[in-house]
């Protein structure tokens, strides 16, 4: 089985995380042929462009669609690929950088280019940062930021043997704190988690916004473990459309009556807090269509 | 055979962190005119971390890097811990240091092995064998699955610590956010005895191939003499986490010491008329082109710039291997900086084992709480070389700037000089091949740069290199993204 691992616009960490398999790497590597991977091997553009057209078994992408360098090899290998995977946040939502998105291209660049914008054989900084999915088709996609090595073992196992993966279950319910949190959360005041001592029990419970409700599970709650609240990198649970929007639900059904306004008030930065990692996927599709 | 100019491009760069792509330019004779390095890419995050909470910034940032996502991290954690006024316990630095010093040991690791020190190790090889693979099929699985396990109790501890193998979540403005157990102390203690030996065999590894003609070869592609700068403690010890900067010139000679709220008046960037690309240098030197020697103002960070400017290593092991290499004063050769990765690699496995016998590292007083809120500037020592987090918070806690001066910028001028020497040298008379364009990479890659890392906003990307003739700047030619 041949595969290949691209990034697009990226950290890198996606590469990392499949490192992170450790001594798994070696059986995987039994099993398959890596015929493009820039990070860590050295074939080029050119090699892959003389492959056959869906001569790769599976290539997984990694990193959004920032440049028209990302779009064009995304096209690419779309094209010499049977299954083409979207790997990791950026590729399947457009995780943080997603958050650029706020902005339009002309006001980031102007911010450093007052005039003359530079760009003279350089590949086109793109109107938006685009998903993976908003570019070509895509035939699976394994989440998080980097996808944790549980839901990774689980998502190359099942893609080698053809089968369906993922858990269709909130975070909650693989959360350490599952059993200190109480049957009816009522909460009359939200607090920072940095400006609050942790007291072990459920975040939600103490006032503290967490992802947990929002967030598909996989990863077995690691930032919970190190009493970080989640902050949503796996992205929805599958039925659920919009991760900002059912987190936002779940905030407001736990504000006691008594002064919902005033605890609404103290949530400030709600693009940076709710759709940390899903900020791309916020605008409007026709938005993105006029512009780019 | 005379050919018409001729442009030859290595795309995409490989085994780096980041996008790159490297272009060289031939004359009539077939002979190297110029060449350059390209960063095609560009995220933003300067711009659009404005507005975000603060204490968000240690998990947004560590996102600019996958593979140094603890530097952003702890940078990103001091500059809040001085933006709130929270400065952290000793507990919270001794367990930072630690999560630091594993990040060293597996990121260095990561850079000899699996990316870089291919090109030291292989030789010259073919294209589809120069990987970790082809480094396995040549010195046997055995060698394979210790780099793997050794690199593995590394990842092991900084998830055991930070939460998280990637982009790890445990730094807060003030402290971290959970403790270490003795029972976890214990098994890092153990793992890192461990790594010390995988350092050692490490370096006996590579020195086999320094004692070749190889090497000399290698060693023979590049040279620079240029500044050098790295963090150092009270004793002019490297250290990773925490100290002043030391910067010495091209003889040795200490030229400054900085508190970290000093080193950015005391660098300018240069800006090119035509291109928004900044480079980096001394202020006090000044710019004088891509030039070397003391009046150049051109600086080099990482394992060369930490090792070159200071006076010893903090663990007992990697001092003697330090007292080695500097045997003769001040290193300059581009391929040095592999030897320098392994002393680290060694000093990084010690630190760790020696934090473990801190006799507070267990101690549950872990946090202090904000007192304040303003501005606040955090740096530490990248595997790549000096990195600065500066914020300024407003009132209600939220980001109003971000500035981040990241280690691979700061040798963006040493790398554009370094390519382009090799390039002049191993490509004569029009003949061009993968193994010599492999060697213009792995100058390159001396330097273990991290395009992701530099590439994180707009006007700070190190896009260009240009190329001399005669000594000379003759073209200056690319403008970034």
């Amino acid at each position: 089985m041949k595969i290949a691992m691209y990034w697009g616009a990226s950290c890198g960490g996606c590469d990392v995380s499949l490192l992170s398999l450790h001594e798994k790497i070696l059986d995987l590597l039994k099993e398959v042929e890596i015929v493009f991977w820039p990070c860590a091997m050295d074939f080029k553009y050119e090699d892959v462009e003389k492959m056959p057209d869906g001569s790769i078994d599976i290539c997984f992408y990694n990193g959004a669609i920032r440049t028209e360098e990302n779009e064009k090899i995304a096209k690419l290998l779309r094209k010499k690929s049977k299954k083409l995977v979207a790997y990791g946040s950026c590729a399947i939502e457009g995780c943080v950088i997603g958050l650029a998105n706020l902005y339009s291209r002309e006001e980031i660049l102007k911010e450093v280019y007052s005039k003359d914008v530079p760009g003279e054989d350089l590949p086109e900084f793109l109107p938006y940062l685009k998903t993976l999915e908003q570019v070509v088709s895509i035939d699976a996609s394994i989440p998080g930021c980097p996808p944790p090595t549980p839901i990774l073992e689980d998502a190359l196992n099942a893609l080698l043997q053809g089968r369906q993966f993922g858990k269709n279950v909130a975070l909650c319910d693989e959360c350490p704190r599952k059993d200190s949190k109480p049957d009816k959360i009522e909460i009359d005041n939200i607090y920072r988690w940095h400006e609050k001592k942790d007291s072990g029990e459920c975040f939600l419970a103490q006032g503290i916004i967490c992802m947990g409700p929002a967030t598909r599970g996989g990863c077995k709650a690691e930032c919970i473990t190190a009493n970080i609240p989640c902050t949503g990198c796996v992205g929805p649970i599958p039925k659920i459309k919009e991760q900002g929007i059912s987190m936002i639900s779940a905030i407001a059904s736990i504000i006691s009556n008594k002064n919902e306004d005033e605890v609404i008030e103290k949530i400030e930065d709600y693009v940076g807090t709710f759709y940390k990692y899903s900020a791309a996927k916020l605008l409007p599709e026709g938005r993105l269509k006029d512009e780019s | 055979m005379k050919v018409s100019s001729i442009k030859v491009s290595i795309d995409p760069i490989t085994r780096l962190e980041g996008h790159g792509k490297i272009d060289i330019f031939l004359d009539e004779n077939g002979n190297v005119t110029n060449a350059r390095v390209q960063t095609p890419e560009l995220r933003g995050f300067e711009k659009f971390c404005v507005g975000r909470k603060a204490e968000d910034m240690p998990i947004i940032t560590a996102r600019i890097c996958g593979v140094c996502p603890e530097a952003h991290h702890i940078a990103s954690a001091k500059a809040l811990d001085m933006a709130f006024g929270a400065p952290p316990p000793r507990t919270a630095h001794l367990i930072r240091e630690l999560l630091y010093n594993a990040y060293i040991f597996y990121d260095h690791c990561l850079h000899l092995y699996y990316l870089g020190g291919i090109d030291v190790l292989l030789g010259d090889v073919e294209k589809k064998d120069r990987n970790v693979i082809g480094l396995i099929k040549k010195f046997g699985l055995e060698l394979g699955a210790e780099i793997i396990k050794h690199r593995r109790y590394a990842m092991e501890t900084i998830k055991m610590v930070g939460g998280r193998e990637i982009h790890p979540v445990c730094a807060i403005p003030g402290g971290v956010s959970k403790r270490i157990k003795e029972e976890e102390r214990k098994e890092i203690e153990e793992k890192f005895s461990k790594c010390i030996s995988f350092a050692e065999r490490s370096i006996a590894l590579f020195k086999e191939v320094f004692d070749s003609d190889r090497w000399n070869e290698l060693l023979g592609l590049d040279e620079i003499k240029t500044y050098y700068m790295g963090i150092v403690d009270s004793d002019n010890r490297v250290n990773y986490y925490d100290g002043n900067i030391r910067i010495v010139s091209p003889s040795g000679k200490e030229f400054a010491k900085l508190k970290p709220n000093e080193l950015i008046e005391n660098i300018d960037e240069h800006i090119e008329k035509w291109n928004y690309v900044k480079y980096p240098y001394l202020k006090k030197v000044g710019w004088h082109g891509f030039v070397d020697g003391e009046k150049s103002g051109v600086y080099r960070v990482g394992p060369l710039g930490r090792i070159n400017s200071a006076d010893g290593m903090n663990t007992p092991i990697a001092n003697k291997e330090f007292k080695e290499f500097r045997k003769n004063g001040i290193v300059h050769k581009t391929f040095a900086y592999y030897h320098a990765r392994l002393i680290e690699m060694l000093n990084a496995a010690e630190r760790v084992y020696y934090l473990c016998q801190e006799k507070d590292i267990t101690s549950d007083d872990i946090r202090s709480m904000p007192t304040k809120t303003g501005e606040g500037i955090g740096i530490v020592e990248a595997a790549r070389g000096v990195l600065i987090h500066h914020y300024d918070v407003d009132e209600k806690g939220l980001i109003r700037k971000v500035n981040l001066i990241v280690a691979t910028t700061n040798n963006n001028a040493a790398i554009n000089m370094s390519v382009a020497n090799t390039a002049k040298k191993v490509i004569k008379n029009g003949e061009v091949n993968d193994i010599l364009l492999n060697k213009v990479e792995s100058s390159f890659r001396c330097y273990d740069p991290c395009m992701a890392c530099a590439s994180h906003a707009i006007g700070r990307m190190p896009t260009i290199i240009n190329l001399y003739r005669n000594g000379e700047l003759y073209k200056r030619l690319v403008r970034d993204a």
